[in-house]
């Protein structure tokens, strides 16, 4: 536990004043635990490390740590982690999102980041519902679950964010949960070594409003609904179907190899400059 | 020296000036009538180990420049009128974070999808108050092919110099006109380039307020790893709600360019020494006038011209000058819009003198002789 609370301090922003903005027992210091220790890991030159996000409870990550940080507007992480990428391919860019910010009014940057295929890290805290706002639903929010918008119990109907990152083009996609922590470690740890547009999605607690509105009870009742849920998509392959509807499958959805943006732009630059 | 000299559009002068400014940079949506910029920018940047990207939609393009300038290149996108009115969030966010772009506009007839072939001004005001807050913006206007080529360095450079976005707003009949240009030899335009920190690490404020209101600029991989957000923020770039830091910012972002004025604003006049009426136009619009102009004064009629070629920010203490010249009666305000610099004309003059409208916006340009109709109805 100290070796990695000292890991884990050696990233944090001296400067920044704490306490976070997040609520006690919220998962998504849990995700920037496993993601320090993951880059920590990789042994990664932090000055050629840039955070990107969006807005929204996760989005607010990178100004706690020790690194390039971009805050950016609603939804658009990706697409300024995009101009970072291309403008210098040696940076390692991880853009951290929720799925709001992600998946609603980021939708149309997501599927593009999946497909264009540049070497980002999305890591994609998905926690059900608007946080910051006061606890409207999400492209996530599970059909009848009742948000603050939707009083009566949601209408639609969620996405599937490992199928909607792999049909989109992402060449690692992966779900792992606050509650599974070494494997979000590794999870994130594989993402960020992938040459390619990696997806990881984090579920994640919101006991605030989705638990409160849903009586999911408090922050530790949801890590335990978690780790109850949660199923390895290699022990469901054994298993009927009936017994894995309903669960939250994780691990490595996809792992694929397909060149890189990056690489092939540098190519067309290296051809046309006739080297 | 031919070779020097070629027949070319505004907007391939746009991806000329870019290019010769130093641009490493460009992201981009397709639209009319602003696409050759891309296109040609597409072909050229990656010769010389610049990126180009095409992305999904306006917001993104914007979004990309501002990443790719916070890592070092000098960025820039292009678009017209439904583009831009996507970009202002960006565009509001490179404010804020005092992040260098240049944004191009080719004008075309709004509102809305409005004429996607046809000549404007009408994003005048845009330009200037497009994003949500209190900014101060950065808008030039070219009246020739080879003056697009020369403000496009020009905004780049205010662009480096005052680490905010520039807007350079042409329009569809500059963007597609032909004329010939003489291309500016090498170390012919001043290029200014951004100024980095000299300072260790944990000296350098990103948003540094010094006394005349520039700091040096770090890139993202320079070793300083500082922060950047959109929520208002202290000088190391943390998210602030101290009023006294707040106010701080707020001011720091007018003063870094109202200070400025004398460097920022360039104004044309042309007879306004004697002249009891003139005719106040920019862009496309400046050359009708300027012709107009001509003719009445061949008519012994004595009529000036003043052209803003920096739109915003308006230099007030000019512009007063300018309209107290001691014979000036009247001044025309000649636009390809209902009705947007005149309300700027209105606040500068002195009382006794009249502001007249003369407005089009049928999709076709002003004419001289409809310049000329109203300078006679006028004396």
């Amino acid at each position: 536990m100290a070796q990695r609370s000292d890991i884990t301090h050696k990233y944090l922003r001296a400067k920044k004043k704490f306490p976070n903005v997040w609520c006690a027992g919220c998962g998504i210091g849990i995700v920037m635990g496993s993601l320090i220790r993951a880059i920590d890991k990789l042994e990664l030159d932090r000055d050629n490390v840039t955070l990107v996000s969006g807005i929204g409870c996760s989005s607010r990550m990178p100004v706690y740590l020790d690194f390039n940080t971009l805050h950016t507007t609603h939804g658009r992480a990706l697409a300024f982690a995009t101009g970072v990428k291309l403008a210098n391919p040696k940076m390692h860019v991880i853009v951290i999102t929720g799925d709001g910010d992600a998946l609603a009014i980021g939708g149309n940057h997501f599927i593009h980041s999946c497909r264009r295929n540049m070497d980002i890290t999305c890591i994609l805290i998905n926690n059900q519902i608007y946080g910051m706002t006061g606890g409207q639903f999400s492209p996530t929010t599970p059909t009848d679950s009742y948000a603050s918008t939707a009083p009566y119990g949601n209408k639609e109907y969620p996405f599937d964010i490992p199928k909607l990152a792999e049909a989109a083009g992402a060449t690692y996609v992966a779900r792992g949960t606050v509650y599974h922590v070494t494997q979000l470690d590794q999870l994130i740890y594989d993402g960020i070594k992938k040459r390619g547009f990696s997806l990881v999605e984090a579920f994640s607690n919101c006991h605030t409003y989705f638990g409160r509105l849903n009586r999911l009870g408090d922050s530790v009742k949801m890590l335990e609904d978690m780790k109850k849920n949660a199923l390895p998509l290699k022990a469901a392959a054994k298993m009927p179907p009936e017994k894995v509807q309903g669960k939250l499958l994780t691990g490595v959805f996809c792992d694929v190899e397909r060149e890189e943006y990056c690489d092939r732009y540098d190519a067309l630059i290296q051809s046309l400059q006739g080297k | 020296m031919a070779e020097n000299i070629r027949l070319m559009q505004g907007n391939e002068a746009v991806a000329e000036g870019a290019m010769i400014g130093g641009l490493r940079f460009f992201g981009g949506y397709p639209i009319t009538p602003s696409t050759e910029i891309a296109e040609i920018l597409a072909r050229r940047l990656p010769k010389v180990g610049g990126k180009f990207i095409q992305m999904e939609d306006e917001i993104a393009s914007v979004a990309a420049i501002i990443g790719a300038s916070l890592t070092g290149s000098k960025s820039m996108t292009a678009t017209s009128g439904p583009g831009f009115s996507l970009m202002v969030e960006g565009i509001g966010y490179a404010y804020m974070a005092e992040v260098p772009t240049v944004i191009v506009n080719v004008q075309r007839g709004g509102p809305s999808t409005g004429l996607p072939t046809k000549v404007s001004q009408s994003d005048t005001m845009q330009a200037r108050w497009g994003t949500h807050g209190d900014y101060i913006a950065i808008v030039l206007a070219p009246q020739s092919v080879r003056e697009t080529l020369d403000l496009t360095v020009r905004a780049m450079n205010l662009a480096e110099v005052y680490r905010t976005p520039v807007t350079l707003l042409t329009d569809e009949v500059l963007g597609h006109m032909r004329e010939k240009v003489t291309i500016p030899e090498e170390g012919e335009l001043e290029i200014i380039n951004r100024q980095k920190p000299d300072v260790p690490a944990s000296w350098y404020k990103h948003f540094e307020i010094t006394p005349n209101f520039k700091s040096p600029m770090a890139s993202f991989g320079d070793g300083y790893r500082f922060h950047v957000t959109g929520l208002t923020h202290d000088e190391e770039g943390f998210p602030t709600n101290k009023s006294v830091e707040i106010l701080a910012k707020l001011t720091k972002l007018r003063n870094k360019i109202m200070r400025y004025l004398d460097d920022i604003c360039q104004i044309e006049t042309d007879g306004m020494e004697d002249a009891h009426v003139a005719v106040y136009a920019y862009g496309i619009v400046a050359r009708a006038a300027r012709q107009a102009v001509q003719m009445a004064r061949a008519r012994r009629m004595k009529v000036g011209q003043i052209r803003p070629i920096t739109i915003w920010p308006s230099h007030d203490k000019k512009y007063r000058e300018i309209f107290s010249s001691k014979n000036l009666e009247a001044v025309i305000v000649a636009e390809l819009n209902q009705g947007q610099l005149v309300y700027e004309v209105q606040r500068l003059v002195p009382k006794h003198v009249e502001v007249i409208s003369l407005n089009r916006f049928d999709s076709e340009l002003i004419t001289p002789a409809q310049i000329l109709n109203k300078i006679k109805e006028v004396r």
